[in-house]
């Protein structure tokens, strides 16, 4: 084996499994505040996709004016979808939450083909992007550099938003006891719509990847993507930060591993996301983070 | 007076968990909720921070109605609570426990967090700073970075009240402090919050089973009954008093 091939694919890798893991951070953090898997968390990233895709083709917005704009309309989504679908249902059964958060993904996945149809759109990558570069050797797409060392940078934000702000203190104390971080002055329903507004960002980045990568946006690009990034979350350990991020890592490397070195195999890449989810739940339901959620989490 | 309870009723369906009950707490008084097990003491105390609403009557604190305010916002006027279960946030540690009862005074916003203004430095460190200053009030500061289950029963106690002092109350309410403490904790503790409301200008109301301990912190006592109630005064007089002796040992005792 070609060691540049194999760092090739490495690069490769870790580029995939960080939008994996930019998306897996979203379910984490809603579900350690809400016990709820937000289904429709794939499709705001989606969402992300179609907005920056919006911003630069119909817009005319440069890419890094696109990016803010998706990161910004799909956090406000997300806050939306808080606000009106989840948020009355706070003290309903968590099933009540599910079935909801599964209409909310019904909803957006059906409204966007219904206005900007099923066909999948070219998404304008810029020509930088795709620029190949040398680095010690091995070519690849500024874009496959850009994605893992973007991903590192919003995590480096997110875990010191987390563990240093008065903000990060609320959500991890929301993640034991949502009446008691009420009775500290603190407006829980706030902090709450806080996480899905930076869950749905973090996710947005995470579309307009996908969509350079792949690169074209369609409604439903969401759905297989959205479950991954679940496996990977719950691989990882539901509940922690630092768990979707190596659930992302081993997910991503897994099928580019697969597909690179077992070509054979290449047409079931998408299932091995799901057997890691089956052997976790089979072997270390709390994930490789093994947190116990009932007593501490991110 | 503080805090006035204007004949307040609140029904649970078709059971009546308090009925038409009211009483007046006076600036720095210690105050004691008293009476036997489902008399709707904590059902009071629910009402009082917000959690409930009551089906009729009001709380008005400082001459203000708490009507329809949420639990979060009548904090902030200036009312906090302890539980009877200790319920500190149980894997964080101890300074944690306390920095979030700071939280919602800092002063920063999530933008200038993120950018990291000078202010938020500064903020996180006056906090960080007036947390350990009440930690180290109530003689926890060299546990400061112990996560709040590892310390003993009574020490959970304390925190939860350098937590609820956090939110710089007038009243505090403290529900049934001295459950599951020993004589001398329990001694200690009576201690703790007569120099605490010295101390912090508090005014505070408490459910208490002990009355041994009661009669040595308060002022003034409510006793409640199946909701209403049957005595208020002074607790040397409460426990000699016939309704009060009947409501706990039974009828037949009146004989």
């Amino acid at each position: 084996m070609d060691v540049t091939i194999f760092m090739q694919q490495m690069i490769n890798g870790f580029s995939l499994g960080s939008m994996y893991a930019l998306i897996a951070i979203g379910y984490t953090m809603v579900y350690g505040v809400l016990r709820l898997i937000n289904f429709a968390h794939g499709d705001i990233m989606m969402v992300g996709g179609f907005l920056g895709y919006f911003g630069i083709a119909v817009l005319g917005l440069p890419f890094a004016a696109a990016v803010l704009l998706a990161v910004v309309g799909s956090a406000l989504l997300g806050m939306a979808s808080d606000r009106i679908a989840y948020r009355p249902l706070r003290s309903a059964p968590k099933i009540s939450l599910l079935i909801t958060a599964i209409g909310i993904s019904f909803f957006l996945e059906n409204s966007f083909n219904v206005f900007f149809g099923g066909v999948p759109r070219a998404f304008p990558v810029p020509p930088y992007m795709e620029k190949m570069v040398e680095v010690s050797g091995l070519m690849m797409p500024v874009s496959a550099i850009l994605v893992p060392v973007v991903t590192v940078i919003l995590l480096v934000i997110i875990l010191w938003v987390l563990f240093k702000t008065k903000y990060g203190m609320a959500i991890r104390a929301l993640a034991f006891d949502v009446d008691t971080v009420n009775l500290m002055g603190i407006d829980a329903n706030r902090i709450i719509t806080l996480v899905f507004g930076m869950g749905s960002a973090l996710a947005a980045v995470g579309g307009i990847f996908w969509a350079v990568n792949y690169p074209s946006v369609e409604p439903m690009m969401g759905v297989l993507v959205g479950l991954k990034a679940f496996a990977a979350a719950v691989v990882g350990g539901i509940g922690s930060v630092g768990g979707a991020v190596i659930g992302g890592l081993i997910i991503g490397f897994t099928e580019v591993v697969v597909v690179a070195f077992f070509p054979e195999l290449g047409g079931y890449k998408d299932a091995f996301a799901f057997v890691f989810l089956i052997l976790i739940l089979l072997f270390k339901p709390t994930g490789i983070l093994g947190l116990d959620f009932e007593k501490s989490r991110f | 007076m503080i805090l006035k309870v204007d004949n307040v009723t609140k029904n649970f369906g078709g059971v009546t968990a308090i009925k038409e009950t009211g009483f007046t707490v006076n600036p720095k008084e210690i105050y004691g909720l008293i009476g036997p097990n489902g008399a709707g003491k904590t059902t009071m105390f629910n009402i009082i921070t917000g959690n409930y609403a009551p089906t009729s009557g009001q709380v008005i604190f400082r001459n203000e109605s708490l009507s329809g305010l949420k639990p979060h916002q009548i904090v902030r006027k200036g009312i906090a609570r302890t539980f009877q279960n200790i319920r500190l946030f149980s894997s964080m540690s101890v300074l944690d426990n306390v920095l979030i009862g700071f939280d919602f005074q800092a002063r920063y916003s999530f933008l200038e967090s993120i950018v990291r203004f000078p202010r938020f430095i500064s903020e996180e460190k006056r906090i960080k700073n007036r947390s350990m200053e009440i930690l180290d009030y109530f003689g926890m500061s060299s546990f400061a970075h112990d996560k709040a289950t590892d310390l003993s029963y009574g020490q959970q106690r304390k925190v939860e009240i350098a937590r609820a002092l956090a939110t710089n109350p007038e009243l505090l309410l403290l529900d049934e402090p001295a459950a599951g403490m020993n004589p001398s904790e329990t001694e200690e503790l009576g201690e703790i919050i007569k120099k605490a409301r010295n101390d912090f200008d508090l005014t505070v109301l408490l459910i208490e089973h002990d009355m041994k301990f009661v009669n040595q912190m308060c002022d003034k006592v409510l006793v409640l009954d199946y909701g209403k109630t049957i005595f208020e005064g002074r607790p040397c007089d409460a426990i000699q008093d016939k309704e009060v002796i009947s409501a706990y040992l039974g009828d037949f005792h009146n004989d």
